[in-house]
């Protein structure tokens, strides 16, 4: 899932200072799991805002809901008959869902409340690591089920670097050496010899390395 | 602000802070009347947005009173509402109020002295700290529309 955290308080009442009347938006979808910005943070983004408006002696408008998905043009749909009654707009979803917005309401500004992180996975609860990058070219079938793209510092694709020690990352103490892991995994799998085959070079086009990425399905097109 | 009596909500575990406030009751101990106990089956069921609606709707001060350390009824619940305290605090803190206006506490159901000293002690803090910003901003506002 896409992970996000709520940015700071200050920045976000900066962005909202010039208007009275805010809609604030929450998607059920990835920030809900990572608790950034369900129905839940909403609640609590909209009475730490009220808090700071009461103190000031202002009066301003939060109106609060929360989309099923704020990436979806459908679901975003649902803001409409809100939108007249709004100066702005303050989205607690991913980069994706306030861009899905602001293209829906060309005529209202709107603001992040979230600082879109990365693609990752629970490890435990309260904790979420990266695991994805979105390479376009998945290797995951080749180095045992962990990926030296998201979790190897350098992105090495054939093998760790001198950085390794004790199986962990040189970058930081808790960190993992990707390729340890993989060496590990390839060898419970009895899949060493994998190992020694060498990757070639990555075309790192599907990665985005060849402008902004596009999925266009004509089975499903209406 | 002389006769400043804060309004202060204090959300009790039925197990233990709640039936330490019954034991000062029956062994007639008083405490401020400023203190609203609101009961809860556990502090662990104590939402960041009870604290801060009560904060909203002109609570001076908040405490949330749970198990001790280690007893609670439901494993952890006290340790629980003690992460949602600290989380409250940081909001506080990033708004410009003072921390101290929200705490954690922890006593057994048989404290009923503990619940009353801190009912005063805490009163006395919120009295200290003077009335939450919210209000002060509201009486600056009837005070300038007197003018």
């Amino acid at each position: 899932m896409i992970t996000a955290e709520q940015k700071p308080l200050q920045e976000i009442i900066e962005y909202i200072s010039p208007y009275d009347r805010i809609l604030l938006v929450g998607c059920n979808e990835c920030v809900t799991v990572c608790a950034a910005g369900g129905r839940k943070e909403v609640g609590l983004l909209a009475s730490a805002l009220h808090l700071n408006c009461l103190k000031q002696g202002r009066t301003v408008d939060i109106k609060e809901i929360t989309l099923e998905r704020q990436c979806d043009p459908e679901y975003v749909e649902e803001l409409v008959s809100k939108i007249d009654s709004a100066d702005a707009i303050l989205s607690m979803a991913c980069g994706c869902g306030v861009q899905t917005i602001a293209e829906r309401y060309k005529e209202k500004p709107v603001f992040p409340a979230v600082n879109t992180k990365f693609m990752g996975a629970s490890v435990s609860q309260g904790i979420w690591e990266e695991r994805c990058q979105g390479c376009g070219n998945c290797l995951l079938g080749i180095t045992g089920g962990i990926c030296p793209v998201a979790r190897c510092s350098k992105h090495l694709l054939n093998g760790p670097c001198g950085g390794t020690s004790n199986s962990m990352c040189e970058i930081a103490p808790d960190v993992n050496c990707a390729w340890c892991l993989i060496w590990e995994r390839l060898k419970t799998l009895g899949m060493e010899k994998q190992y020694e085959e060498i990757m070639e070079a990555k075309d790192w086009r599907p990665a985005g390395g060849g402008g902004p990425r596009k999925i266009v399905r004509e089975d499903l097109s209406l | 602000m002389e006769n400043f009596e804060p309004e202060i909500v204090a959300f009790c575990c039925h197990y233990c802070a709640y039936t330490a406030a019954d034991m000062a009751g029956s062994k007639r101990i008083s405490y401020p009347a400023n203190v609203k106990i609101i009961r809860v089956p556990c502090t662990g069921k104590v939402d960041a947005i009870h604290i801060m609606k009560a904060f909203e709707k002109g609570a001076d001060g908040i405490y949330v009173a749970g198990c001790l350390e280690g007893d609670c009824h439901f494993k952890n619940g006290n340790t629980r509402a003690k992460h949602r305290v600290q989380k409250v605090q940081m909001v506080l803190k990033d708004l410009g109020w003072e921390t101290e206006r929200l705490e954690m506490i922890n006593m057994s159901a048989g404290m009923g002295e503990r619940f009353a000293i801190t009912a005063l002690e805490f009163t006395k803090k919120i009295k200290q700290l003077g009335p939450s910003p919210i209000k002060i901003t509201n009486t600056e506002k009837h005070q300038q529309a007197a003018d």
